[in-house]
């Protein structure tokens, strides 16, 4: 098998599923959203990688008889993007109104509160 | 980028990890330039390593920067991330290669883009063409989604400062 082959993906399934660990496993909001954000990065790489065409270029027309890569995937994680940074500031602002009425925002104290409640 | 990720799970200092949050966005943005990405290489840099960092510190400094070392076990989401993650390598078995020019993404509409969009919309970047011009209503949609997003954080932070208000009123 040729270098890379497979690889690109493999590298985004681990960054995808470092971005699920960090999600499910730590009780801090922030850090929760921090593992959201890798998630999404394995996505965008995962669309990009796609689109290259090896000996290809950036997709800007120049002169001569050039192989361009894929334009599309660039144009969808552009929005992406943009979405998902409108995702995070929601987020980060839910996570200041919890500190706000819970004074924590350690998941594991907030459901003690709640039971105790 | 495996790297800092990995340090990102070891770390407990909130500070440190927003810090290596936008040093992965900027590997990101690097890596996008390597795969001809170049838009998408401007955007994740100004917005990733940016705009997400200054939003994260922002949050930081209203909800204190350590985290609680967690007690919780941590096994069963090991577990589920591991064998997710097997069943996705066993997908991309049948995927094509990187960089390979046969591949299907790149049969199917692309072409025809790479092809008139110039003569069509006579923007000689593609991605600018196919953005704003021929999905010029996915483009108002997204500015409706961050429009919205906005609107959000700008309700749920004004109530912190009503409430303290109120309470001062309440004081008074």
């Amino acid at each position: 098998m040729e270098w890379p082959g497979l690889y690109n993906y493999w590298i985004v399934i681990f960054l995808m599923m470092a971005g699920l660990y960090i999600v499910m496993a730590r009780a801090n909001l922030i850090k929760k959203m921090v593992g959201l954000s890798i998630f999404q990065v394995s996505v965008f790489v995962f669309y990009l990688t796609m689109g290259k065409v090896s000996g290809g270029t950036a997709p800007i027309v120049i002169d001569g008889d050039p192989v361009y890569s894929n334009p599309l995937p660039h144009v969808l994680i552009l929005t992406a993007i943009v979405v998902g940074v409108a995702t995070l500031a929601l987020g980060l602002a839910l996570i200041v109104r919890i500190k706000e009425s819970y004074g924590t925002i350690e998941e594991d104290d907030i459901e003690k509160q709640e039971t105790d409640a | 980028m495996v790297l800092t990720v990995l340090l990102i799970i070891r770390l407990h200092n909130l500070f440190a990890i927003v810090m290596l949050s936008g040093i992965f966005s900027l590997l990101a943005a690097t890596f996008f330039v390597v795969v001809d990405g170049v838009d998408v290489a401007f955007t994740e840099a100004a917005v990733g390593a940016g705009i997400s960092t200054v939003l994260m510190l922002g949050a930081l400094m209203l909800c204190g920067r350590t985290e609680k070392i967690p007690d919780r076990k941590t096994v069963l989401p090991l577990l589920v991330a591991v064998v997710t993650g097997a069943a996705l390598v066993y997908g991309t078995l049948d995927m094509p290669y990187y960089g390979d020019p046969e591949a299907p993404i790149h049969q199917h509409v692309a072409p025809r883009y790479i092809n008139d969009s110039l003569a069509e919309t006579s923007v000689p970047n593609m991605v600018t063409a196919v953005l704003a011009s021929y999905r010029g209503y996915d483009t108002l949609g997204e500015v409706a989604v961050i429009f919205t997003a906005g609107i959000g954080v700008l309700v749920l932070l004004s109530r912190i400062k009503l409430g303290r208000r109120k309470e001062d009123e309440d004081a008074a």
